[in-house]
Protein backbone atom coordinates (compact mmCIF):
# COMPACT_ATOMS: atom_id res chain seq x y z
CA UNK A 1 0.00 0.00 0.00
CA UNK A 2 1.24 3.56 -0.33
CA UNK A 3 0.01 7.13 -0.93
CA UNK A 4 -0.66 6.74 -4.32
CA UNK A 5 -3.24 4.24 -3.22
CA UNK A 6 -4.75 6.96 -1.28
CA UNK A 7 -4.57 9.39 -4.31
CA UNK A 8 -6.04 6.20 -6.52
CA UNK A 9 -9.09 5.76 -4.05
CA UNK A 10 -9.95 9.52 -4.06
CA UNK A 11 -9.63 9.48 -7.47
CA UNK A 12 -11.86 6.31 -8.03
CA UNK A 13 -14.62 8.07 -6.10
CA UNK A 14 -13.97 11.19 -8.23
CA UNK A 15 -14.43 9.08 -11.28
CA UNK A 16 -16.66 6.66 -10.17
CA UNK A 17 -19.38 6.79 -13.21
CA UNK A 18 -17.26 8.21 -15.89
CA UNK A 19 -14.00 6.85 -17.77
CA UNK A 20 -10.66 8.75 -16.41
CA UNK A 21 -9.97 11.88 -18.46
CA UNK A 22 -6.13 11.68 -20.53
CA UNK A 23 -4.88 14.36 -17.74
CA UNK A 24 -5.67 12.30 -14.94
CA UNK A 25 -3.35 9.35 -16.10
CA UNK A 26 -0.42 8.33 -13.97
CA UNK A 27 3.32 7.62 -14.67
CA UNK A 28 4.98 3.63 -14.54
CA UNK A 29 6.24 4.83 -11.27
CA UNK A 30 3.50 4.90 -9.45
CA UNK A 31 2.27 1.95 -10.47
CA UNK A 32 5.38 0.46 -9.14
CA UNK A 33 5.21 1.59 -5.90
CA UNK A 34 1.51 0.83 -5.65
CA UNK A 35 1.46 -2.69 -6.73
CA UNK A 36 4.57 -3.53 -4.52
CA UNK A 37 2.96 -2.19 -1.55
CA UNK A 38 -0.08 -4.20 -2.15
CA UNK A 39 1.60 -7.19 -2.51
CA UNK A 40 3.65 -7.94 0.58
CA UNK A 41 0.93 -8.21 3.19
CA UNK A 42 0.52 -10.13 6.09
CA UNK A 43 -0.70 -13.15 4.97
CA UNK A 44 2.97 -13.74 3.32
CA UNK A 45 3.53 -14.91 6.75
CA UNK A 46 0.86 -17.74 6.18
CA UNK A 47 1.09 -18.47 2.43
CA UNK A 48 4.88 -19.44 2.62
CA UNK A 49 4.05 -22.12 5.58
CA UNK A 50 1.59 -23.35 4.13
CA UNK A 51 3.80 -24.53 1.16
CA UNK A 52 6.67 -25.98 3.79
CA UNK A 53 3.24 -27.92 5.50
CA UNK A 54 2.02 -29.37 2.38
CA UNK A 55 5.55 -30.81 2.13
CA UNK A 56 6.20 -28.97 -1.59
CA UNK A 57 10.25 -29.95 -2.61
CA UNK A 58 12.67 -27.14 -3.29
CA UNK A 59 12.37 -27.62 -6.88
CA UNK A 60 8.50 -27.61 -6.62
CA UNK A 61 8.70 -24.05 -5.22
CA UNK A 62 10.93 -22.21 -7.22
CA UNK A 63 10.31 -23.06 -10.55
CA UNK A 64 6.26 -23.01 -9.54
CA UNK A 65 6.72 -19.34 -8.21
CA UNK A 66 8.73 -18.90 -11.32
CA UNK A 67 5.98 -19.68 -13.87
CA UNK A 68 3.27 -18.77 -11.73
CA UNK A 69 4.34 -15.04 -10.81
CA UNK A 70 5.47 -14.69 -14.88
CA UNK A 71 2.04 -16.21 -15.70
CA UNK A 72 0.06 -13.37 -13.27
CA UNK A 73 1.97 -10.77 -14.38
CA UNK A 74 0.77 -11.71 -17.85
CA UNK A 75 -2.68 -11.88 -16.63
CA UNK A 76 -2.44 -8.20 -15.19
CA UNK A 77 -0.10 -7.12 -18.74
CA UNK A 78 -2.48 -8.70 -21.31
CA UNK A 79 -5.58 -9.21 -19.97
CA UNK A 80 -6.29 -6.18 -17.16
CA UNK A 81 -4.57 -3.72 -17.84
CA UNK A 82 -5.21 -3.06 -21.87
CA UNK A 83 -9.10 -3.67 -20.84
CA UNK A 84 -8.68 -0.71 -18.36
CA UNK A 85 -6.91 1.56 -20.53
CA UNK A 86 -9.62 0.86 -23.15
CA UNK A 87 -12.58 1.75 -21.03
CA UNK A 88 -10.93 3.43 -18.35
CA UNK A 89 -14.04 2.70 -16.30
CA UNK A 90 -14.23 0.93 -12.80
CA UNK A 91 -15.05 -2.86 -13.10
CA UNK A 92 -18.34 -1.98 -11.52
CA UNK A 93 -19.11 0.12 -13.86
CA UNK A 94 -18.68 -1.07 -16.58
CA UNK A 95 -19.72 -4.49 -15.33
CA UNK A 96 -22.97 -2.51 -14.37
CA UNK A 97 -23.36 -1.41 -18.05
CA UNK A 98 -23.04 -4.81 -19.14
CA UNK A 99 -25.61 -6.51 -16.55
CA UNK A 100 -27.62 -4.17 -14.91
CA UNK A 101 -28.25 -2.12 -11.62
CA UNK A 102 -29.56 -4.87 -9.83
CA UNK A 103 -27.23 -8.06 -10.79
CA UNK A 104 -23.92 -5.51 -10.19
CA UNK A 105 -25.32 -4.65 -6.90
CA UNK A 106 -25.47 -8.51 -6.13
CA UNK A 107 -21.75 -8.67 -7.37
CA UNK A 108 -20.75 -5.86 -5.25
CA UNK A 109 -22.64 -7.29 -2.13
CA UNK A 110 -20.54 -10.92 -2.89
CA UNK A 111 -17.51 -9.16 -3.83
CA UNK A 112 -17.74 -6.71 -0.51
CA UNK A 113 -18.25 -10.64 1.34
CA UNK A 114 -15.13 -12.17 0.16
CA UNK A 115 -13.00 -9.19 0.90
CA UNK A 116 -14.09 -8.95 4.40
CA UNK A 117 -13.15 -12.49 4.84
CA UNK A 118 -9.83 -11.51 3.80
CA UNK A 119 -9.72 -8.46 6.18
CA UNK A 120 -9.91 -11.29 8.76
CA UNK A 121 -7.33 -12.86 7.69
CA UNK A 122 -4.89 -10.10 8.06
CA UNK A 123 -6.63 -9.14 11.15
CA UNK A 124 -6.01 -12.55 12.69
CA UNK A 125 -2.56 -12.50 11.65
CA UNK A 126 -2.05 -9.57 13.18
CA UNK A 127 -3.34 -10.65 16.03
CA UNK A 128 -0.83 -13.44 16.82
CA UNK A 129 1.70 -11.13 17.05
CA UNK A 130 -0.03 -9.17 19.82
CA UNK A 131 -0.98 -12.37 21.74
CA UNK A 132 3.04 -12.91 21.71
CA UNK A 133 3.70 -9.99 23.29
CA UNK A 134 1.55 -10.96 26.10
CA UNK A 135 2.18 -14.18 26.33
CA UNK A 136 -1.14 -15.56 25.70
CA UNK A 137 -1.63 -18.72 23.83
CA UNK A 138 -2.45 -18.78 19.86
CA UNK A 139 -3.42 -20.60 17.37
CA UNK A 140 -1.46 -22.13 15.16
CA UNK A 141 -1.44 -22.49 11.03
CA UNK A 142 -3.63 -25.62 11.54
CA UNK A 143 -5.94 -24.43 13.78
CA UNK A 144 -10.12 -23.57 13.00
CA UNK A 145 -11.80 -22.88 15.49
CA UNK A 146 -11.46 -19.97 18.58
CA UNK A 147 -8.43 -21.92 21.23
CA UNK A 148 -9.23 -19.74 24.02
CA UNK A 149 -11.07 -16.52 25.23
CA UNK A 150 -7.76 -14.48 25.07
CA UNK A 151 -7.44 -15.27 21.50
CA UNK A 152 -10.54 -13.80 20.53
CA UNK A 153 -10.22 -10.78 23.25
CA UNK A 154 -6.65 -10.47 21.36
CA UNK A 155 -8.96 -10.25 17.86
CA UNK A 156 -10.90 -8.12 18.73
CA UNK A 157 -9.28 -5.48 20.52
CA UNK A 158 -6.90 -5.66 17.15
CA UNK A 159 -9.67 -5.96 15.15
CA UNK A 160 -11.81 -2.53 16.47
CA UNK A 161 -8.36 -0.72 16.64
CA UNK A 162 -8.01 -1.38 12.67
CA UNK A 163 -11.47 -0.88 12.03
CA UNK A 164 -11.58 2.36 13.82
CA UNK A 165 -8.69 3.93 12.03
CA UNK A 166 -10.25 2.84 8.59
CA UNK A 167 -13.34 4.91 9.88
CA UNK A 168 -11.29 8.06 10.82
CA UNK A 169 -7.99 8.04 9.33
CA UNK A 170 -7.30 6.04 6.30
CA UNK A 171 -5.13 9.05 4.52
CA UNK A 172 -2.76 8.37 7.93
CA UNK A 173 -2.68 4.43 7.55
CA UNK A 174 -1.88 4.87 3.77
CA UNK A 175 0.99 7.13 4.44
CA UNK A 176 1.88 4.75 6.96
CA UNK A 177 2.37 2.05 4.47
CA UNK A 178 4.14 3.93 2.14
CA UNK A 179 6.65 4.17 4.80
CA UNK A 180 6.54 0.21 5.69
CA UNK A 181 6.89 0.02 2.43
CA UNK A 182 10.72 -0.51 1.67
CA UNK A 183 11.35 -1.89 5.27
CA UNK A 184 8.64 -4.76 5.69
CA UNK A 185 10.85 -6.82 2.62
CA UNK A 186 14.14 -6.29 4.12
CA UNK A 187 12.45 -7.73 7.57
CA UNK A 188 11.74 -10.78 5.61
CA UNK A 189 15.20 -11.37 4.24
CA UNK A 190 16.73 -10.28 7.13
CA UNK A 191 14.86 -12.87 9.13
CA UNK A 192 15.52 -15.58 6.64
CA UNK A 193 19.20 -15.31 6.00
CA UNK A 194 19.97 -15.06 10.36
CA UNK A 195 18.10 -18.16 10.92
CA UNK A 196 19.46 -20.40 7.39
CA UNK A 197 22.84 -21.43 9.98
CA UNK A 198 20.47 -22.86 12.30
CA UNK A 199 19.29 -25.30 9.92
CA UNK A 200 22.39 -26.19 8.57
CA UNK A 201 23.19 -23.84 6.09
CA UNK A 202 26.77 -22.13 6.18
CA UNK A 203 27.51 -21.68 2.47
CA UNK A 204 25.45 -20.50 0.11
CA UNK A 205 26.79 -23.29 -1.97
CA UNK A 206 24.73 -25.83 -0.03
CA UNK A 207 21.70 -23.81 0.49
CA UNK A 208 20.15 -26.44 -2.65
CA UNK A 209 20.99 -29.39 -0.47
CA UNK A 210 20.10 -28.22 2.83
CA UNK A 211 16.30 -26.24 1.07
CA UNK A 212 15.78 -30.02 0.37
CA UNK A 213 16.48 -31.82 3.57
CA UNK A 214 15.48 -29.37 6.10
CA UNK A 215 12.83 -27.00 4.27
CA UNK A 216 10.97 -28.03 1.34
CA UNK A 217 11.59 -31.67 1.74
CA UNK A 218 8.35 -33.21 0.01
CA UNK A 219 6.95 -34.51 2.88
CA UNK A 220 3.52 -33.34 4.09
CA UNK A 221 2.99 -32.14 7.86
CA UNK A 222 0.29 -34.84 8.95
CA UNK A 223 -3.18 -34.14 8.53
CA UNK A 224 -2.01 -31.96 5.31
CA UNK A 225 -2.49 -32.98 1.73
CA UNK A 226 0.76 -33.04 -0.24
CA UNK A 227 1.18 -30.15 -2.86
CA UNK A 228 2.90 -30.74 -6.18
CA UNK A 229 4.91 -27.67 -8.74
CA UNK A 230 1.11 -27.58 -10.34
CA UNK A 231 -0.24 -26.62 -6.79
CA UNK A 232 2.63 -23.87 -6.42
CA UNK A 233 2.35 -22.37 -9.79
CA UNK A 234 -1.73 -22.62 -10.42
CA UNK A 235 -1.68 -20.85 -6.13
CA UNK A 236 1.06 -17.95 -7.32
CA UNK A 237 -1.05 -17.24 -10.57
CA UNK A 238 -4.33 -17.40 -9.45
CA UNK A 239 -4.27 -16.23 -5.96
CA UNK A 240 -5.24 -12.90 -7.44
CA UNK A 241 -7.32 -14.41 -10.00
CA UNK A 242 -10.25 -11.15 -8.83
CA UNK A 243 -7.74 -8.63 -8.95
CA UNK A 244 -6.32 -9.89 -12.61
CA UNK A 245 -8.47 -12.15 -14.93
CA UNK A 246 -11.45 -10.84 -12.76
CA UNK A 247 -10.83 -7.70 -13.41
CA UNK A 248 -11.34 -5.73 -10.38
CA UNK A 249 -7.67 -4.14 -10.76
CA UNK A 250 -9.08 -2.31 -13.90
CA UNK A 251 -9.91 0.32 -10.41
CA UNK A 252 -6.46 0.71 -10.67
CA UNK A 253 -4.58 -0.10 -13.86
CA UNK A 254 -7.52 2.75 -15.89
CA UNK A 255 -5.15 5.32 -14.83
CA UNK A 256 -2.61 3.81 -16.67
CA UNK A 257 -0.92 5.60 -19.80
CA UNK A 258 -0.69 2.41 -21.99
CA UNK A 259 -1.20 -1.70 -21.04
CA UNK A 260 2.11 -2.64 -20.44
CA UNK A 261 2.06 -0.51 -17.29
CA UNK A 262 1.03 -4.26 -16.02
CA UNK A 263 3.97 -5.27 -16.12
CA UNK A 264 4.52 -3.34 -12.93
CA UNK A 265 2.50 -6.54 -10.96
CA UNK A 266 5.96 -8.37 -11.80
CA UNK A 267 7.44 -6.62 -8.88
CA UNK A 268 4.66 -7.05 -6.42
CA UNK A 269 5.12 -10.39 -7.70
CA UNK A 270 8.31 -11.37 -7.17
CA UNK A 271 9.06 -9.35 -4.21
CA UNK A 272 5.88 -10.16 -1.89
CA UNK A 273 4.72 -13.60 -3.71
CA UNK A 274 8.43 -14.62 -4.48
CA UNK A 275 10.92 -13.58 -1.83
CA UNK A 276 8.51 -13.08 1.26
CA UNK A 277 6.81 -16.63 0.51
CA UNK A 278 10.15 -18.23 0.34
CA UNK A 279 11.53 -16.30 3.32
CA UNK A 280 8.60 -17.12 5.19
CA UNK A 281 8.85 -20.59 4.54
CA UNK A 282 12.63 -21.02 5.67
CA UNK A 283 11.44 -19.35 9.19
CA UNK A 284 8.23 -21.94 9.63
CA UNK A 285 11.08 -24.55 8.81
CA UNK A 286 12.96 -23.61 11.69
CA UNK A 287 9.69 -23.45 13.47
CA UNK A 288 8.96 -26.90 12.81
CA UNK A 289 12.61 -28.08 13.35
CA UNK A 290 12.14 -26.55 17.09
CA UNK A 291 9.54 -29.22 17.50
CA UNK A 292 6.52 -26.70 17.14
CA UNK A 293 4.23 -28.32 14.40
CA UNK A 294 2.00 -25.80 14.52
CA UNK A 295 3.39 -22.23 15.06
CA UNK A 296 2.05 -19.18 14.16
CA UNK A 297 2.73 -16.26 12.19
CA UNK A 298 3.91 -14.01 15.41
CA UNK A 299 5.85 -17.01 16.74
CA UNK A 300 7.65 -17.45 13.41
CA UNK A 301 8.28 -13.50 13.48
CA UNK A 302 9.43 -13.12 16.55
CA UNK A 303 11.70 -16.08 16.85
CA UNK A 304 13.49 -15.02 13.84
CA UNK A 305 13.84 -11.04 14.08
CA UNK A 306 13.21 -10.59 17.64
CA UNK A 307 10.49 -7.44 18.71
CA UNK A 308 10.71 -6.43 14.77
CA UNK A 309 9.70 -9.08 13.47
CA UNK A 310 6.53 -9.20 15.25
CA UNK A 311 6.04 -5.26 14.50
CA UNK A 312 6.09 -6.51 11.09
CA UNK A 313 3.49 -9.02 11.74
CA UNK A 314 1.49 -6.60 13.32
CA UNK A 315 1.95 -3.83 10.22
CA UNK A 316 1.89 -6.05 7.55
CA UNK A 317 -1.57 -7.43 8.82
CA UNK A 318 -2.76 -3.72 10.12
CA UNK A 319 -2.00 -1.94 6.64
CA UNK A 320 -3.28 -4.37 4.19
CA UNK A 321 -6.60 -5.17 6.28
CA UNK A 322 -7.09 -1.16 6.71
CA UNK A 323 -7.99 -1.07 2.24
CA UNK A 324 -9.08 -4.41 2.38
CA UNK A 325 -12.39 -3.03 5.09
CA UNK A 326 -12.45 0.48 2.77
CA UNK A 327 -12.92 -1.54 -0.45
CA UNK A 328 -15.54 -3.53 0.91
CA UNK A 329 -16.84 -1.01 2.22
CA UNK A 330 -17.13 1.27 -1.21
CA UNK A 331 -18.67 -2.34 -2.58
CA UNK A 332 -21.31 -2.91 0.06
CA UNK A 333 -22.47 0.70 -0.33
CA UNK A 334 -23.92 -0.06 -3.94
CA UNK A 335 -26.21 -1.89 -1.54
CA UNK A 336 -27.10 1.29 0.63
CA UNK A 337 -26.60 3.94 -1.45
CA UNK A 338 -27.92 6.08 1.37
CA UNK A 339 -26.22 4.96 4.14
CA UNK A 340 -23.16 7.15 5.08
CA UNK A 341 -19.79 5.45 4.33
CA UNK A 342 -18.08 5.16 7.80
CA UNK A 343 -21.02 3.24 8.61
CA UNK A 344 -20.88 0.28 6.09
CA UNK A 345 -17.16 0.89 7.06
CA UNK A 346 -17.58 0.10 11.16
CA UNK A 347 -19.88 -2.49 9.84
CA UNK A 348 -17.60 -4.16 7.52
CA UNK A 349 -14.59 -3.39 10.19
CA UNK A 350 -16.84 -5.31 12.91
CA UNK A 351 -17.41 -8.43 10.53
CA UNK A 352 -14.08 -8.67 9.73
CA UNK A 353 -13.23 -9.05 13.26
CA UNK A 354 -15.64 -11.67 14.28
CA UNK A 355 -14.81 -13.91 10.99
CA UNK A 356 -10.92 -13.39 12.36
CA UNK A 357 -11.74 -14.97 15.70
CA UNK A 358 -12.00 -18.32 13.60
CA UNK A 359 -8.55 -18.91 12.75
CA UNK A 360 -9.47 -21.36 10.05
CA UNK A 361 -9.77 -17.87 7.71
CA UNK A 362 -5.99 -18.25 8.08
CA UNK A 363 -5.40 -21.95 8.56
CA UNK A 364 -7.70 -22.19 5.05
CA UNK A 365 -6.22 -19.09 3.19
CA UNK A 366 -5.42 -21.22 0.32
CA UNK A 367 -8.66 -22.37 0.14
CA UNK A 368 -10.71 -19.37 0.86
CA UNK A 369 -8.69 -17.76 -2.12
CA UNK A 370 -9.44 -20.20 -4.57
CA UNK A 371 -13.29 -19.88 -3.86
CA UNK A 372 -12.81 -16.42 -4.28
CA UNK A 373 -11.09 -17.53 -7.60
CA UNK A 374 -13.99 -19.23 -8.42
CA UNK A 375 -16.63 -16.86 -8.17
CA UNK A 376 -14.35 -14.19 -9.93
CA UNK A 377 -13.25 -15.50 -12.96
CA UNK A 378 -16.12 -15.75 -14.82
CA UNK A 379 -17.32 -12.29 -14.19
CA UNK A 380 -13.81 -11.21 -16.08
CA UNK A 381 -14.36 -13.34 -18.75
CA UNK A 382 -18.27 -11.50 -19.16
CA UNK A 383 -16.40 -8.33 -19.82
CA UNK A 384 -13.93 -9.70 -22.18
CA UNK A 385 -16.34 -11.58 -24.43
CA UNK A 386 -18.69 -8.26 -24.32
CA UNK A 387 -16.11 -5.63 -24.97
CA UNK A 388 -13.84 -8.42 -27.69
CA UNK A 389 -16.29 -10.86 -29.24
CA UNK A 390 -19.72 -9.98 -29.07
CA UNK A 391 -19.27 -7.33 -31.73
CA UNK A 392 -17.68 -9.14 -33.82
CA UNK A 393 -20.83 -12.00 -33.86
CA UNK A 394 -23.32 -9.34 -33.85
CA UNK A 395 -24.13 -9.27 -30.84
CA UNK A 396 -24.58 -6.01 -28.89
CA UNK A 397 -21.69 -4.97 -26.43
CA UNK A 398 -22.96 -3.08 -22.57
CA UNK A 399 -26.34 -4.67 -23.08
CA UNK A 400 -27.95 -3.52 -20.19
CA UNK A 401 -27.02 0.10 -21.15
CA UNK A 402 -28.53 -0.18 -24.22
CA UNK A 403 -31.46 -1.29 -23.48
CA UNK A 404 -32.07 -0.03 -19.74
CA UNK A 405 -32.66 -3.40 -18.62
CA UNK A 406 -31.54 -3.81 -14.28
CA UNK A 407 -30.60 -7.67 -14.24
CA UNK A 408 -29.33 -9.35 -17.54
CA UNK A 409 -29.81 -12.69 -17.49
CA UNK A 410 -27.28 -13.32 -19.84
CA UNK A 411 -24.28 -12.49 -17.39
CA UNK A 412 -26.29 -13.87 -14.05
CA UNK A 413 -26.89 -17.51 -15.54
CA UNK A 414 -23.15 -17.42 -16.64
CA UNK A 415 -21.64 -16.55 -13.12
CA UNK A 416 -24.21 -18.97 -11.78
CA UNK A 417 -23.61 -21.97 -14.50
CA UNK A 418 -19.99 -20.93 -14.74
CA UNK A 419 -19.24 -21.83 -11.06
CA UNK A 420 -21.67 -24.49 -10.29
CA UNK A 421 -19.93 -26.13 -13.34
CA UNK A 422 -16.48 -25.89 -12.43
CA UNK A 423 -17.05 -27.29 -8.93
CA UNK A 424 -18.92 -29.96 -10.77
CA UNK A 425 -15.56 -30.34 -12.52
CA UNK A 426 -13.65 -30.24 -9.54
CA UNK A 427 -15.75 -32.83 -7.43
CA UNK A 428 -15.65 -34.97 -11.34
CA UNK A 429 -11.76 -35.38 -11.93
CA UNK A 430 -11.25 -35.30 -7.35
CA UNK A 431 -9.12 -32.75 -7.63
CA UNK A 432 -7.96 -31.57 -4.39
CA UNK A 433 -7.28 -27.79 -5.11
CA UNK A 434 -9.75 -25.25 -6.12
CA UNK A 435 -7.42 -23.40 -8.18
CA UNK A 436 -6.82 -25.48 -11.04
CA UNK A 437 -10.46 -25.15 -11.74
CA UNK A 438 -10.25 -20.75 -12.07
CA UNK A 439 -8.87 -21.37 -15.92
CA UNK A 440 -11.49 -23.48 -16.96
CA UNK A 441 -14.04 -21.77 -15.12
CA UNK A 442 -12.73 -18.45 -16.76
CA UNK A 443 -13.22 -19.90 -20.23
CA UNK A 444 -16.83 -21.79 -19.08
CA UNK A 445 -17.55 -18.51 -18.48
CA UNK A 446 -17.01 -16.99 -21.67
CA UNK A 447 -18.42 -19.67 -23.46
CA UNK A 448 -21.78 -19.46 -21.65
CA UNK A 449 -21.76 -16.12 -22.41
CA UNK A 450 -21.84 -16.24 -25.70
CA UNK A 451 -24.04 -18.64 -25.69
CA UNK A 452 -26.37 -17.23 -23.54
CA UNK A 453 -26.28 -13.67 -25.44
CA UNK A 454 -27.24 -15.35 -28.19
CA UNK A 455 -30.35 -16.92 -26.67
CA UNK A 456 -31.08 -14.00 -24.39
CA UNK A 457 -30.51 -10.72 -26.44
CA UNK A 458 -33.44 -9.04 -28.48
CA UNK A 459 -33.09 -6.50 -31.12
CA UNK A 460 -31.83 -3.43 -28.46
CA UNK A 461 -34.36 -0.76 -28.59
CA UNK A 462 -33.63 3.00 -29.99
CA UNK A 463 -33.79 4.97 -26.73
CA UNK A 464 -30.66 4.36 -24.54
CA UNK A 465 -31.98 4.64 -20.96
CA UNK A 466 -29.39 3.82 -18.25
CA UNK A 467 -27.11 4.83 -15.36
CA UNK A 468 -28.56 7.66 -13.20
CA UNK A 469 -32.51 7.46 -14.27
CA UNK A 470 -32.07 3.31 -13.83
CA UNK A 471 -31.28 3.74 -10.27
CA UNK A 472 -34.18 5.95 -9.63
CA UNK B 1 19.35 18.48 7.93
CA UNK B 2 17.79 16.88 5.09
CA UNK B 3 20.54 15.08 3.67
CA UNK B 4 21.34 13.68 7.48
CA UNK B 5 17.87 12.56 7.80
CA UNK B 6 18.09 10.79 4.52
CA UNK B 7 21.22 9.33 5.50
CA UNK B 8 20.07 7.98 9.12
CA UNK B 9 17.21 6.46 7.35
CA UNK B 10 19.00 4.47 5.22
CA UNK B 11 21.57 3.70 8.10
CA UNK B 12 17.91 2.18 9.83
CA UNK B 13 17.21 0.07 6.43
CA UNK B 14 21.06 -1.04 6.69
CA UNK B 15 20.54 -1.79 10.22
CA UNK B 16 17.69 -3.99 10.01
CA UNK B 17 19.36 -6.59 7.20
CA UNK B 18 22.89 -6.47 7.15
CA UNK B 19 23.64 -7.69 10.97
CA UNK B 20 21.53 -11.05 9.68
CA UNK B 21 23.80 -11.66 6.94
CA UNK B 22 26.68 -11.51 9.86
CA UNK B 23 25.12 -13.52 11.61
CA UNK B 24 25.22 -16.06 8.31
CA UNK B 25 28.65 -15.64 7.98
CA UNK B 26 29.14 -16.27 11.88
CA UNK B 27 30.44 -12.83 12.59
CA UNK B 28 27.85 -12.16 15.16
CA UNK B 29 25.81 -14.08 17.13
CA UNK B 30 22.06 -14.69 16.63
CA UNK B 31 20.79 -12.58 19.33
CA UNK B 32 22.64 -9.28 18.26
CA UNK B 33 21.30 -9.03 14.89
CA UNK B 34 17.40 -9.04 16.74
CA UNK B 35 18.55 -6.31 18.64
CA UNK B 36 20.40 -4.28 15.77
CA UNK B 37 17.31 -5.14 13.55
CA UNK B 38 15.09 -3.24 16.19
CA UNK B 39 17.48 -0.57 16.24
CA UNK B 40 17.21 0.16 12.43
CA UNK B 41 13.42 -0.47 12.79
CA UNK B 42 13.37 2.38 15.19
CA UNK B 43 15.84 4.36 13.24
CA UNK B 44 14.12 4.09 9.97
CA UNK B 45 10.53 4.78 11.30
CA UNK B 46 12.07 8.39 13.21
CA UNK B 47 13.96 9.11 10.20
CA UNK B 48 11.75 8.42 7.39
CA UNK B 49 9.15 10.31 7.97
CA UNK B 50 10.93 13.63 8.25
CA UNK B 51 13.74 12.88 5.54
CA UNK B 52 10.92 11.70 2.61
CA UNK B 53 8.67 14.21 3.80
CA UNK B 54 7.82 16.43 0.46
CA UNK B 55 7.23 19.71 1.31
CA UNK B 56 3.45 21.13 1.17
CA UNK B 57 2.38 23.30 -1.23
CA UNK B 58 -0.16 26.16 -0.41
CA UNK B 59 -4.02 25.34 -1.73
Amino acid sequence: MSKQLSEQLDAIDEFEREPVPKSHVKNFKSFVGLVAGEHIAGTEFVIGPLFVLHGVTAADLFIGLLLGNLLATASWTFVCAPIAVKTRLTIYFQLEKICGYRLVSLYNAVNGLQSCVLAASMVAVSATAIGLAFNLPMPGLTDLYPTSFAWVASVLLIGAVITLVAVYGYDRVAAFSALCAPWMPLVFVAAAAAVLPQLGLTAWGDFWTVANQKIWTGVAAPGQTPYTFWHVMFFAWLCNTAMHIGLSDMSIYRYAKRPTYGLASAVGMFIGHGMAWVASGVLCALALQGGNANPSPGQIAFNSAGVAGAVCVVIAGWTTANPTIYRAGLALKGLAPGAKRWKITLFVGALASVLACFPGVVSRLDQVLAFYALVAAPVGAVIVMDLFVLPRLGLVSNYAEKTGTRFNWAVALTWLLSMLFSYALYVYTQSDFFFFMAIPGWFIGATLYVVLSKTFQKVPTAKPTFSHEARA
Amino acid sequence: MKPVLKLLSYLGLALTVVPSFLVFYGKIPFEQHKAWMLVGTVLWFIAAPLAHRKPSTPA
